[in-house]
Order: C-alpha cells, then structure tokens, then sequence
C-alpha cells in the first residue's frame, strides 16, 4: 500500500513538472517580447545620464556587444540556448552574470519573506481562531474592521506609513537599506541586518494578515456551526477543549494551504515594500531591472519567481494530497 | 417518577427577513413527553416537523437565536441550563443520524474515546466494539471510510461508552439494510432491558412500533397523542387521536390511504387545533383555540372529543 502511495505521488509531481516546464516556456517568450516591444532603450537604460557623450558609433558598439542589434527570435534562442546551458546571462546594469545577482538578492528576500510569511501566518491565524470563537463579540468586530480595512490598504503606503511613524518621527529603526550606511561589509553584523529588517518584515506581516484571519474566521464559523460539533458538543466538551480537538484540525490545513498559495502575494508585496524602504532584495531589483530595459536580468527574474510561486502553490496541494486523510487514505483502499 | 419530563415546551427561532424586519417561527407548541427507565419512547412524526429540536432542547444544544420556553425536568428537578452542560455526555447521551455527525479528520476509534467519562478509554472502546462486531481495523479509520452499518455502530458505541442513563437517538434507522436496522432496534431494546431510558426520534413508525413501549406522535411541532404500543392494533380504534388513527391507516399493511393535505409550515400554523384543516372530525370549537393535552385511558391526547 505504501508503495502505491509513494508511486501516486511520483505521477503527481511528474505531471506537475511537466506543467511548469510548459508555463516556463510560455512565460519566457511572452516577457521576452514584452520587454523587446516596451518603448525602452536598453542601451539608453544602460549609459544612462552619459548618453550625451556616447557618440553613434559607440553605440554600435555597444548595442553589437550585447546582440541588441540581431532580430527578436535570434535574440530569444540565443538567449534561450544559453539558458538550457545553465547559463542565465550577464546582467547589463550590474555588470554581473543574472545567477549571481538572482542569488545574492534572493537570500536578502528570503529572510524578509520568510519572516513577513511566519508572522503573518502565525498572526493571522490566531486573529482568525479568536474572532470565530468570540463572534458577534467586540473582538470580533475590531479584528473584522482591521482586516477588512487591511485588505484594501496599499502595501507601498502601508510601508511609507511605518517609515514615517517609526523610521522619521520615533527613530526606532533605519529609513531604509539593508545595512548601514558607510560601514564596510565585513563589519556588519547580525544585528544590524535584522535592524533593517523588521520595519519592511513588519509592514508585509500587517497586510497579509488579513487575508489568513479572514479566511480562518469564515472556515471555523463554519466549522463551529457544523454536525461534528453540534455532536461533541452533545457529549460534553466545550471551549477550548472542542476547539483543540475538532476545531484546529479541521481548520489548520486550509490555513497552511492558503498561506503557500499565497507566496505569490507576498512576492508582489515584497516587490513593493522592498522598494519602499530600499530594501537590496528581488523585488528591488526587478523594479530596476524593468525600469532600465535590462532584459537578462528581468528575464532571469521572471523565470525564479515563477519557479518561487509555482512552489508554493505545488507544496500547498502536496499538503492536502499528504496530509488529508480524506484524500490520503481513499487511494490505499 | 420519570426521570426526563418535557412539559410545555416550545422554541421558536428568531429569524432575519430583511435587515429590519425580524420574523419568529414557532417550530414548537407547547409539547410533552415523559420518559421512564427501562422504557423505550418513540417519537413519531413526519420528516421535518422539527422533532429533532427536541433532542437538541433537552440537551441544550440549540443555536443561539433560538427562544424556549416550558420546563424539562431531569429526575424531578428543573432542568437548567448549566445542569444541562454537566449532564451532556455523562447522564444523557445524543446518538445523531450520520456520519457527519463524526469528525472527519479523526479516527473514529479516539472519537469513540473521547466519550469515555472514568478509566481506561482505549480499553473501554475495544471492548464496545468487540462487543458490536466491529473489527479491530475499524479504530484506525477516518468517518468516511466506514459503511452504513459501521457508521451506525460507531454512533452507538459512543453512547454505550458513556455509561449514561439517559439515550436519545436522532432518526436511528434510515438508509439501513433490514439486517442492521433490526440489530440496531435490538441495541436500543437491550439499553432499556439494562434500565436505561431510550428516547427514539424518529420518521419510521413501523420500526419504532416493533421495539417501543410507548409511541409519541408528533404533528406540526407538538405532540397530539402519547399511547402504549399495544394500541396500535387492528383499526386503529384504541388510538386516540384523529391524526394517530389516520397515521396507523396509511401504513401499507393496513389500508395504506394516505391522509389528505399537508403539515402546516411553522410560519403560517392554524391558530386551533393544529390537525383541523385535515382533520374529518373538525367542528366549529377546534378552530377557536389549541386544545389542551389531557389523560386519557392511560395515554395522554390533545383532541376536544377524544374518548
Ligand atoms: S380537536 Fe377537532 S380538529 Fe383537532 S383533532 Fe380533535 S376533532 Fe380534529
């Protein structure tokens, strides 16, 4: 039987594979045109503010060294074979191979994301938990009323709110950056890392918040309202214990699935907050790299969040397809 | 003395229309039962007239916007409502209909479990299940894995784990094969040869009246007759009660006619007699006011000529 699992699985992630593959393909060649047929220069985007001095033939130059010049299909399967080599090429405005770049920016994220993604969720699901089990109460309004007005509040001026209050005015923490300002690499510490951190971590855990409190509240509601726990309650349990042993179960995966699906969210938030506070990690990046018609390290970064996202939601269904009894043990029969 | 006691009871559930406007809906009108140890009450009526209410009334598990009134008595006390949380699972035990009425991401052998009151619960719960027929494998699985007859079972065992005094079960037998319906009505009869009191909610008159001591009939939210089961027999003429009588016609092994007319939906109940509108008998007097439940031949009806 447990091999049959481990067999149905395998089918599972092939299949899944095979779709991203496909979405990859199809992403990449409709970004590569899009950026090709976007007004921008990228050899302007490239000098930038000395394109006075750059005479046309320079810029010939410029434009033959990059293969600016070669028709988009020639440019999309140079680029493209490049890729199947593992190669991801050289990013124009950085003057470094897009990996690197990619890697670099990515372990910034990484920490700003995956703290934004645990305290949100951790958060969110308690709000979410508080306000089913003390509905039509204050509680429950208040936490309503935030998230509600949390979900239609903007991440970029959410960010700008927090800058100023904590930043400006309080001066807790750094205006923005990722490390200090004119200190040397290898003097910077943990501390200051992390001290750069919270603001931009904090502004992403308060908007995504909403969305797991919303969902939770609605599924416990539901839950709390349903046959099982109509029945347990007839046999006496109550309170917390009724919520340990029917409600967290039963409302736990659809939290944990969401929150994966919502890597993708947190993306474009972070895409946002990172610019806000100038924070040195992917979402910064690809604002540049859009901004400067640098199409290597766009395109690169087109493919890894893809990737990213795709992850999340892939872990959410292996979730349910694991963990789910209801699915799991159906197919051992 | 009974040791449950329904007098007068009624809920009504206050429901939202539009946002100002506000509807009560009387689902039930002053009902009475009573319930004696080592005796077994069904409550008969048709599907959906709110006899499962009941249930949930005398175990204080109705939602929130529910309103009651009238008194049960447990013991000869007043039941109260924290009386009712500390009787829920230990004195009185609900047996549901369903499945859903099982946690779904839980096994149902620790749903079992959680049923016993003192010692050892996996112990408790084998020996129950040994006891029903169940295998051992049975424990491990999930809701959704078990078949009619083990649903049935598992629902009983968590009664008969609670070692309560009191069972009522909710629609027992529907969607059973005659065999796991028969095995089921004889658990029932043996909680009441072990003195307990069964109180049996249900649609299925021919089955209740083959385990029952006495039969309780329910119509539009209110009982208008409490007979011994002996009296259900030839024509009907032991009966009581106009609507009892037709009941009793309408079962195919009898004259199988169906009574005319429907049950009046609890928004739009006859302001007399609840059963007038269908009722042969009706006079002038039954539409003027709810007749009372009086005694009568060691049975209880609720008919201004019944003799
Ligand atoms: S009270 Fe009148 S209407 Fe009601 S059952 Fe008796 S005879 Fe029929």
């Amino acid at each position: 039987m447990r091999k049959n699992v481990g067999r149905k699985i395998g089918i599972f992630l092939l299949l899944k594979g095979l779709r991203m593959l496909t979405l990859l393909v199809a992403i990449c060649f409709i970004s590569f045109l899009l950026v090709k047929n976007s007004p921008i220069d990228p050899i302007q985007a490239y000098i930038g503010a000395d394109m006075l001095k750059v005479g046309p033939e320079q810029r010939e130059k410029i434009a033959e060294y990059w293969g600016v010049d070669q028709p988009v299909m020639v440019q999309f399967l140079n680029w493209g074979s490049a890729l199947l080599a593992g190669d991801l090429g050289t990013s124009m405005i950085f003057r470094r191979p897009v990996a690197d770049v990619i890697g670099e920016r990515f372990i910034n994220s990484l920490v700003l994301m995956l703290t934004a993604w645990v305290l949100s969720g951790v958060i969110g699901f308690v709000m979410g938990v508080v306000s089913a089990m003390k509905k039509d109460t204050w509680i429950d309004r208040i936490i309503k009323w935030y998230c509600y007005t949390l979900a239609s509040t903007p991440t970029f001026w959410m960010g700008l709110l927090m800058l100023i209050v904590f930043a400006v005015w309080l001066g807790w923490f750094p205006i923005g950056l990722g490390v200090p300002v004119g200190v040397l690499a290898e003097d910077v510490t943990i501390a200051n890392r992390i001290e750069h951190l919270i603001l931009p971590a904090v502004t992403l855990s308060i908007i995504g918040v909403a969305n797991v409190a919303l969902h939770t509240r609605q599924k416990l509601v539901e839950v709390l309202a349903s046959d099982y726990v109509l029945f347990a309650r007839a046999r006496g349990e109550r309170g917390f214990t009724l919520f340990w042993r029917h409600g967290l179960r039963n409302v736990a995966l659809p939290a944990i699935t969401l929150q994966f699906a919502a890597f993708s969210e947190l993306f474009g938030g972070a895409v946002l907050a990172e610019q806000v506070f100038s924070y040195p990690g992917l979402g910064q990046a690809t604002v540049e790299a859009g901004l400067r018609g640098d199409v290597p390290l766009l395109l690169g970064l087109v493919i890894f969040s893809t990737f990213f996202v795709f992850a999340g939601n892939l872990i959410a269904d292996l979730i349910y397809y694991v963990v789910d009894p209801r699915t799991r043990e159906s197919r051992m029969l | 003395m009974p040791i449950l006691e329904v007098e007068n009871l009624s809920i009504s559930f206050n429901q939202y229309t539009s946002s100002f406007k506000q509807n009560n809906i009387q689902v039930i009108s002053s009902l009475n039962v009573s319930l004696e140890e080592g005796e077994i009450l069904a409550v008969v009526g048709a599907s959906g007239s709110g006899k499962s209410l009941l249930a949930h009334a005398i175990l204080g598990i109705l939602p929130d916007n529910a309103t009651i009134s009238g008194t049960i008595y447990y013991n000869g006390e007043v039941l109260t409502a924290s009386k009712q949380a500390s009787l829920r699972g230990k004195e009185v035990a609900f047996i549901p209909q369903s499945t859903n009425y099982l946690d779904p991401l839980m096994r149902v052998g620790n749903q079992v479990r959680t049923s016993v009151k003192t010692g050892d619960a996996t112990a408790a719960q084998r020996a129950v299940f040994k006891r029903l027929h169940l295998q051992p494998t049975v424990e491990n699985m999930y809701p959704f894995q078990l078949s009619g007859g083990m649903a049935r079972r598992t629902l009983l065992s968590t009664a008969i784990v609670s070692d309560a005094k009191v069972i009522i079960a909710d629609e027992p037998t529907p969607g059973l094969d005659p065999v796991v319906m028969k095995e089921a009505l004889n658990n029932f009869r043996e909680f009441a040869d072990n003195g307990c009191a069964v109180m049996l909610i249900t649609h299925d008159i021919e089955s209740a009246l083959t385990i029952a001591d006495k039969i309780a009939v329910f119509y539009a939210g209110t009982t208008v007759e409490v007979a011994p089961v002996e009296d259900f027999t030839g024509d009907g003429e032991a009966l009581r009660h106009p609507y009892s009588k037709a009941l009793w016609r309408a079962l195919p092994q009898n004259d199988f006619i169906p009574i005319p007319g429907s049950q009046p939906h609890p928004s739009a109940l006859p302001t007399g007699c609840l059963f007038a509108p269908r009722c042969k008998e009706a006079i002038l007097e039954c539409g003027k006011k709810q007749p009372e439940m009086r005694n009568l031949r060691n049975g209880m009806v609720r008919c201004i000529h019944a003799t």
